[in-house]
């Protein structure tokens, strides 16, 4: 990127290149070359710390359990009766479903309610506005925890303790993180075609969904998607509020085979493996058919996604 | 003030009618009620529930003053977890940000497409579930079989137990933490590529050596950015929870070899809330945690006053 920019300014008519630079850059070109390739040695060497914990994993997770350390590449015999035996001995099915269900509701209900109110700070003149957002800004700073509890015994009292209910319903409420975000996409519309559409008629429900959505499509998938992963990978809420082990997500299903296969005589490394696959697997694919929204979300808000 | 109209408590601005305020308040309901219901009120609600030794089961509590952070005082488990959340963050901040900023410098000279690639497959840890994170590294850290203490032995390192031996788990958890740094390089990166190119040639043309442009252009430059992975890693570090959990804690009851080494301060307080079933103890628990966040992210700001450089009116 730095390189290309580089060459379109020089290329720049009327601007002299200072002569130390156009001298450097000439005695500097094999130098440059040669430290970019050790640049580029030194990047891939930690792509293979970071990539191959993954195949690795999809590696143990095909062999028999004796051999899950073995470091052999390509297992053999390559089992994939392992698959089949962790879906027999747990309700695998059931927990993708449940998971697939609770991270669509999130995904869907707080997009929606979150362009609701972002777009209440964005178009409107208000009292109190400046006020009300700060108030929004601030509760991100608040620390889960400390609401965790009375949110556990609030959904406990409404009776959905030990259901998907309380994993996405919240998401009903909008979310400061999202809110702040899709009004800075609001405010970078023109005024003027609201200004235009309201001339003609069109109600406040019409202009927001039929104006300004679609022309914010990009930054609503950026909340889809990020809701998406979040409360796929959400390990605290399956946690608190699920029982029964045909109510869990995949993420709590995980976490219940690694505990079984911590207190029980013999462990099944395999089969963590496989869990651990199923899990990661949906994300993986998630992410490169979206990875364009997840790296412009985090170049917005400055969430690491973690 | 207009002298001339009676004062309205809500003063319309020009050209919008009273109407309009109705659907603001549509607008705006979705997280009005929320806040209400989900964070403001259970705020107040979890501030009373420290004051009292409310328990779950019978749903009844009694007022008990201080005596919850009396007790924090006294439980031996407050100081473990509170010590062993600090030695964690103090180690897990400055190795992210440092290291984040050498990726992402690395990506930053190397450029075009190639650091697209890298940048991608930098980030694939942090798409992955906590809780797959947390087995992988159960796999990875075991002794003597895994992964890592594997390639340790073949350059003729002994490797720790990094599992069960105290010394050693929380530094195999920053091993496990750092392996989803890639959050931290894409940011660090953007910031990168956002220093002006004519700053790095100008301070060429007075003679600047490579470690001099790096501290007198780059550092100053990125210094918002840097400063910003700095808060969010550490309030994050802070409220470490479910990779920790995964590995050591749930129906085993935490019965490792390793005692409390893996007994970070979250996992403490969601046990006495959840395991336990001392909602008040808890309730008292996370707001220790609230103060001391406040706390931190206070100081990290005040002292950030002096260093970080924000240009005009950007950011």
């Amino acid at each position: 990127m730095s390189t290309s920019q580089h060459a379109e300014r020089s290329a720049v008519p009327g601007i002299r290149q200072p002569e130390a630079v156009l001298a450097e850059r000439s005695r500097g070109g094999v130098r440059r070359v040669a430290s970019r390739a050790v640049y580029i040695a030194l990047l891939a060497g930690f792509t293979i710390l970071f990539v191959y914990p993954f195949v690795w994993l999809l590696s143990a997770s095909l062999k028999t359990g004796a051999e899950v350390f073995n470091n052999e590449l390509v297992p053999d015999p390559v089992m994939w009766g392992n698959y089949a035996e962790l879906f027999a001995r747990r309700p695998v099915l059931a927990w993708t479903w449940n998971s697939v269900l609770v991270s669509m509701l999130a995904a869907v209900t707080v997009t929606v309610t979150s362009a609701m109110v972002a777009w209440a700070f964005a178009y409107f003149r208000f009292p109190y506005r400046n006020l009300l957002f700060g108030v929004v800004l601030a509760s991100m700073m608040l620390p889960g925890a400390v609401t965790m509890i009375p949110n556990f015994l609030i959904w406990d009292w409404l009776g959905w303790n030990n259901t998907l209910v309380p994993l996405w319903a919240g998401n009903l409420f909008a979310s400061p993180f999202y809110i702040f975000l899709l009004r800075q996409f609001f405010l970078g519309l023109p005024r003027e075609l609201f200004d235009a559409a309201r001339v003609d008629g069109a109600s406040h429900l019409r202009m927001w969904w039929s104006v300004a959505l679609p022309l914010t499509k990009a930054a609503l998938i950026v909340v889809f998607v990020f809701e998406l992963k979040a409360a796929w990978t959400d390990l605290v809420k399956p946690l608190i509020f699920l029982r029964d082990v045909g109510t869990y997500t995949l993420p709590r299903g995980l976490k219940a085979i690694v505990d079984s296969s911590n207190i029980g005589g013999e462990q099944h490394f395999e089969l963590l493996a496989v869990g651990g696959v199923l899990v990661t697997v949906p994300m993986i694919v998630i992410f490169f058919v979206a990875q364009r929204y997840f790296l412009e979300g985090i170049a917005t808000t400055g969430s690491t996604g973690r | 003030m207009q002298a001339a109209e009676p004062r309205r408590i809500l003063r319309l601005p020009v050209g919008q009618d009273r109407s309009t305020l109705l659907w603001v308040a549509l607008f705006l309901s979705p997280w009005i009620i929320g806040f209400v219901v989900f964070t403001a009120g259970p705020m107040l609600w979890s501030l009373w529930l420290s004051f009292t030794n409310y328990d779950v089961l019978t749903g009844t509590g009694d007022f008990i003053g201080l005596r919850n952070y009396e007790r924090m005082l006294g439980d031996r488990r407050v100081g473990v977890s509170l010590w062993n959340t600090a030695y964690f963050t103090l180690l897990y901040v400055p190795l992210s940000v440092g290291l984040g900023l050498l990726l992402a410098s690395l990506l930053n000279r190397t450029g075009g497409r190639l650091a697209g690639f890298f940048r991608t497959a930098f980030y694939l840890p942090n798409v992955t579930p906590a809780v797959a994170v947390g087995t992988l590294f159960l796999l990875l850290l075991n002794n003597p079989d895994g992964l890592v203490n594997q390639a340790l032995a073949a350059i003729g390192i002994p490797g720790p137990s990094w599992l069960n031996d105290p010394a050693w788990i929380k530094n195999g958890i920053v091993l496990m933490m750092l392996w989803s740094i890639g959050g931290t390089v894409v940011i660090l990166f953007a910031a990168l590529r956002n220093v002006p190119v004519e700053l790095y040639e100008a301070a060429r043309i007075d003679g600047a050596s490579a470690w001099r442009q790096f501290r007198h252009v780059t550092l100053p430059m990125i210094s918002g950015a840097l400063f910003f992975v700095l808060i969010i890693n550490t309030v994050a570090s802070l409220q470490l929870f479910s990779e920790v959990y995964t590995i050591f804690y749930g129906q085993q009851q935490g019965q490792t070899a390793g005692g409390d080494s893996a007994l970070f301060y979250v996992v403490y307080l969601f046990r006495n809330a959840f395991e336990f079933f001392e909602m008040g103890y808890a309730s008292a628990l996370a707001w220790l945690l609230f103060a001391v966040i406040g706390l931190i992210t206070f100081v990290q700001f005040r002292v950030s006053r002096r260093f970080v450089y924000y240009e005009g009116e950007e950011r």
